[in-house]
């Protein structure tokens, strides 16, 4: 899960919804599938409907099948299924070029889908990479560094890069 | 003589002093399957006899993970245990939560034991009818602690509870005085010679026994069926004696096992089930 915001809020989020995920296994015997994953944290959200937790998520991970999926949600918890997401500062810089590079060509194509050509993954760390660059230029709160997850069937990994530190 | 008189509610004292409920509850542990822990300065090692209702249905599950850190096997009322195994997880993970570091063992089998106490001394509860072996890794070492339906609580170097427990104990009392510097796979072959101690002429198997590990630098986790039956074969080849520590992956055939007369199981009580 990505957060972006207040940053104790971002952490309370996390560690409760890790403290939930290891529930989930001790009951299933299983790890958590994505869109489980996604339902509780909506749910955990929507919790705090009145008193939010301050923080804007995408959520990225495997479903039952081994897929990649994608949600991204709002601070109270509505939340969608998409092929690609961007929140927080610089979000409205990255947002319309994600839309350029993965959209469906023409949105009078119903329905409208999300990355419609599967990226490789060296193809979408690289985009990742210079839509990062690309904001830290102009969005005054982007910049210093940029972690990268990269979840596939092999497992987990973590990739860094330096940005612009002004 | 005067017990029955006593014993009806577990807030009654007996002129000598002592709570009968309680120590019935006691009993209930050793009607359960034998259930056995040792351990050593790096390792602790959990093993369980599964005993089945019947052929048809599955075996009752006797060891939990608590935590990545802690695990614990239960001899007597199964259900009794899963409600204490589930308090347990969710102590570790509040104490996670709130101090981000693993609960101390000490600390959890502390809190058990008082949660036992408060239903020695409620007239409308009634004492948990489990015995719990508690193994786990902090930052003191490895430990392993019995806990008693009670309140009681002891620390172990190795310890076996349950029905036939007897027989363990006493092939622990020979060697226990070797366990500290044990390896973990000695530790393992040893758990299973406790374990099969307890079968008194059953072949041992990997289907009617549970074994689970936790370390240093190894999570607790309960080990596979292959994983167990190997070990079980390679030290059988070996023979009784308790020589220096066999191949754990002996690729051998399972003849070794030696056929011991048919086994006679002596029922367990109904509430193990």
């Amino acid at each position: 899960m990505a957060s972006s915001g207040f940053q104790a809020d971002v952490k309370a989020l996390q560690k409760h919804l890790a403290a939930r995920h290891l529930i989930y296994q001790h009951q299933h015997n299983k790890q958590m599938s994505c869109p489980a994953m996604a339902q509780l944290l909506s749910n955990t959200l929507y919790y705090k409907r009145f008193f939010p937790y301050y923080s804007f998520n995408v959520l990225g991970g495997l479903d039952n099948e081994g897929k990649g999926c994608v949600f991204t949600y709002d601070a109270v918890g509505s939340y969608e299924k998409v092929g690609y997401s961007s929140q927080g500062s610089g979000s409205t810089l990255i947002m319309p070029f994600l839309d350029n590079q993965l959209k469906s060509p023409s949105p009078l194509l119903l329905p409208a889908r999300d990355a419609v050509t599967p990226l490789a993954e060296a193809e979408a760390i690289d985009l990742v990479k210079t839509v990062f660059a690309s904001a830290s230029e102009r969005d005054i709160y982007t910049g210093d560094k940029l972690e990268i997850v990269v979840i596939n069937a092999d497992g987990i990994r973590r990739e860094y890069m330096d940005l612009r530190k002004d | 003589m005067f017990r029955n008189q006593y014993d009806t509610d577990v807030t009654t004292w007996s002129p000598a002093g002592r709570l009968f409920q309680v120590e019935y509850a006691m009993e209930a542990v050793k009607q359960g399957s034998a259930t056995i822990g040792l351990r050593s300065k790096t390792h602790v090692v959990l093993g369980c006899v599964n005993k089945a209702n019947s052929e048809l249905s599955s075996h009752q599950k006797k060891i939990f993970k608590v935590d990545d850190h802690i695990g614990v096997a239960i001899a007597g009322l199964t259900a009794d245990g899963r409600v204490l195994s589930r308090y347990m997880r969710n102590e570790c993970i509040n104490y996670n939560f709130t101090y981000e570091s693993p609960l101390p063992v000490g600390r959890l089998v502390v809190q058990l034991a008082d949660k036992a106490q408060v239903c020695t001394q409620r007239s409308w509860k009634r004492p948990y009818g489990v015995g719990l072996l508690v193994a786990g890794l902090d930052e003191s070492g490895a430990h392993l602690y019995y806990n008693c339906p009670s309140g009681n609580y002891f620390e172990y170097q190795a310890f076996a509870i349950g029905s036939r427990s007897q027989a363990a104990k006493t092939y622990l009392e020979r060697r226990f005085e070797n366990f500290a510097d044990s390896s973990r796979d000695d530790l393992v072959k040893d758990a299973l010679m406790a374990i099969r101690e307890t079968l008194q002429g059953e072949t041992l198997k990997s289907s009617i026994c549970t074994v689970a590990v936790v370390g240093v630098g190894e999570p607790f986790h309960i080990l596979d069926q292959e994983t167990v039956q190997q070990m079980i074969n390679a030290f059988e080849i070996v023979g009784e004696q308790e020589g220096p520590a066999a191949e754990p992956d002996a690729a051998a055939g399972q003849e070794a096992a030696a056929e011991q007369g048919g086994s006679t199981d002596e029922g367990v009580a109904p509430m193990d089930i």
